[in-house]
């Protein structure tokens, strides 16, 4: 049986165990157990942070990958989410693309690079396109199940009381009645736009991802580090931000 | 004069369904049947029936929720249509069963969700949702959230996002039949005290005998089948809802009778003397 701990007993395990995976990893690198050349020591990773940041370089990436991030996010979410609900709520418009769906869905953002780079170039637009297909499909079955499991009796209420209509079931019951599903998909979305952050750069835009592959290039796999701890703060970061949104347009919920 | 009568019938008639039959399945085998009703306006009919008959399917049919397989729907609350140019109210409303609230929406949003594109600005909507949330007597809770609710509460809200709409023709779906004895019955007595002030034409579905009685001026029982038909019709002519009444207990028998399918066993002058 698991026993339940308290808030700051979680909070409190949890730091000790990032102190302890840390100062092991610390101690296999100067004990000469991990090679230095292949893993880089924790405590140089400050250094090669401020170095990052001196050179302007860390904030450029930031800035760079923020701005593929967001527009890819946004473009992929508001399509995926959009095209989901109207394949829910229409049955004709989802056999019809239901064929597509399967066809499309098994293949991953990155399979997209070459044409990304065919249709866009070395462009922002390139990356863009790659973080939009790979959150489009996340919000895409969120939206679509979250409508689909929609009591159907309340668009009967809907009919009884004058909003039978195409755009009355879809304002006054599909979209409040789906936005938890919609808000989970949009929050999985999140964390899968950051992931496809470096994918959508390896091919040479500049950010995050450009950065890390340039790094590493050189073995300098301190600031390749650097950068994937950069990432997981900025997921962080964004996660709790949205976490606000989602808590004011569920504030019905229990 | 005589036609000129009948105008003024005809004008009374809130509803009909004349020898209405439906199908699920297109024609193939009939829920129900033959059936033809009339309501008048101000009037309360209950419409009892055993679990399944088909009462359900009937009041949609009536709310327009449904088209029947054959047959004609008529009466002024049914042929208005939904489309009338900046109305104010509706011509028909319903109460559900299950309260059927929805739950992102306040008490007070709940009661304005019939009067939202009706021709009214914002402000009319919300005094005429607190209206109605007073006449069921629940403007306290008007910033609440539904699941804050008990169930009588919720089924209250319900009648009054009905009533707010001022329809010609309330339906009324087993709306006290998931209720509690003890609520059920304040429940009644509350429709009963509101009809009164109102006077709205209600047609209210029910299996519940004793209920049908205590609240409607007129029943008609809906039994058989499938097809499903009407077996009877009562008008209640009993001042007093006393379910200790030997009159409440004669009506009780005859609908009994009527779900039964069996030929109504007489008036109350029958019993009476049956029982001597």
């Amino acid at each position: 049986m698991i026993k339940k701990l308290s808030g700051s007993a979680r909070m409190g395990l949890g730091l000790l165990g990032l102190v302890l995976f840390f100062g092991l990893w610390e101690g296999a690198v100067r004990t000469g157990l991990l090679p230095s050349g292949m893993v880089p020591a924790p405590s140089s990773l400050g250094p090669a942070w401020l170095d990052e940041v001196r050179g302007g370089f860390w904030q450029q990436a930031i800035l760079d990958s923020l701005n593929h991030y967001l527009l890819g996010l946004l473009i992929g979410s508001v399509l995926g989410a959009g095209l989901g609900v109207l394949c829910g709520m229409l049955g004709l418009l989802d056999g019809l693309l239901e064929g597509i769906v399967r066809l499309l869905r098994p293949v991953p953002g990155l399979a997209w690079v070459p044409f990304a780079i065919l249709w866009f170039g070395l462009s922002t637009a390139g990356a863009t396109f790659v973080i939009a297909i790979s959150v489009f499909w996340i919000n895409f079955y969120a939206a679509h199940s979250a409508v689909r499991g929609v009591d159907p009796e309340l668009y009967e209420l809907a009919s009884a009381f004058g909003h039978g209509s195409f755009v009355g079931r879809l304002c006054k019951i599909v979209l409040p009645a789906s936005a938890p599903g919609i808000m989970a998909g949009l929050r999985t979305g999140l964390g899968q736009g950051w992931m496809s952050v470096v994918a959508a750069e390896l091919f040479g835009v500049p950010g995050i991802g450009a950065r890390m592959m340039q790094a590493s290039s050189l073995l300098a796999t301190d600031v390749v580090v650097v950068y994937m701890l950069t990432m997981a703060m900025l997921y962080a970061v964004t996660d709790f931000l949205f976490g606000f949104v989602r808590k004011w347009v569920l504030r019905w919920q229990p | 004069m005589g036609s000129q009568m009948a105008a003024i019938r005809q004008a009374d008639v809130v509803a009909s369904l004349n020898d209405v039959g439906l199908s699920h399945d297109g024609g193939g085998h009939f829920v129900l049947r033959h059936v033809s009703l009339t309501l008048e306006r101000g009037e309360f009919v209950a419409l009892l029936g055993p679990s399944g008959v088909g009462k359900s399917t009937l009041l949609r049919v009536l709310m327009g929720l449904m088209q029947p397989t054959e047959g004609q729907i008529g009466g002024a609350a049914c042929m208005a249509g939904a489309h009338r140019a900046q109305a104010m109210e509706r011509s028909r409303a319903m109460v559900f069963q299950d309260a059927r609230l929805l739950p992102w929406r306040s008490v007070l949003r709940n009661v304005m969700f019939g009067l939202e594109g009706l021709h009214l600005n914002k402000s009319e909507k919300k005094a005429r949702a607190q209206e109605a949330l007073r006449l069921v007597g629940l403007e306290e809770a008007a910033d609440r959230l539904p699941r804050r609710l008990s169930g009588g509460q919720r089924q209250r809200v319900g009648v009054a996002r009905a009533l707010t709409v001022n329809p010609d023709l309330l339906l009324m779906d087993e709306p006290f039949g998931a209720l509690d004895p003890i609520t059920r019955t304040s429940l009644q007595e509350e429709l009963q005290r509101i009809w009164q002030q109102t006077h709205k034409t209600v047609l209210f579905v029910t299996h519940d005998i004793e209920e049908a009685l205590r609240l409607a001026t007129r029943i008609v029982v809906l039994a058989g089948g499938p097809p499903a038909g009407i077996t009877g019709e009562i008008v209640l002519d009993m001042p007093e809802r006393d379910p200790d009444s030997s009159a409440f207990r004669t009506y009780a028998a005859r609908l009994r009778a009527m779900i039964a399918g069996e030929p109504d066993p007489g008036g109350e002058a029958y019993w009476r003397s049956a029982e001597i």
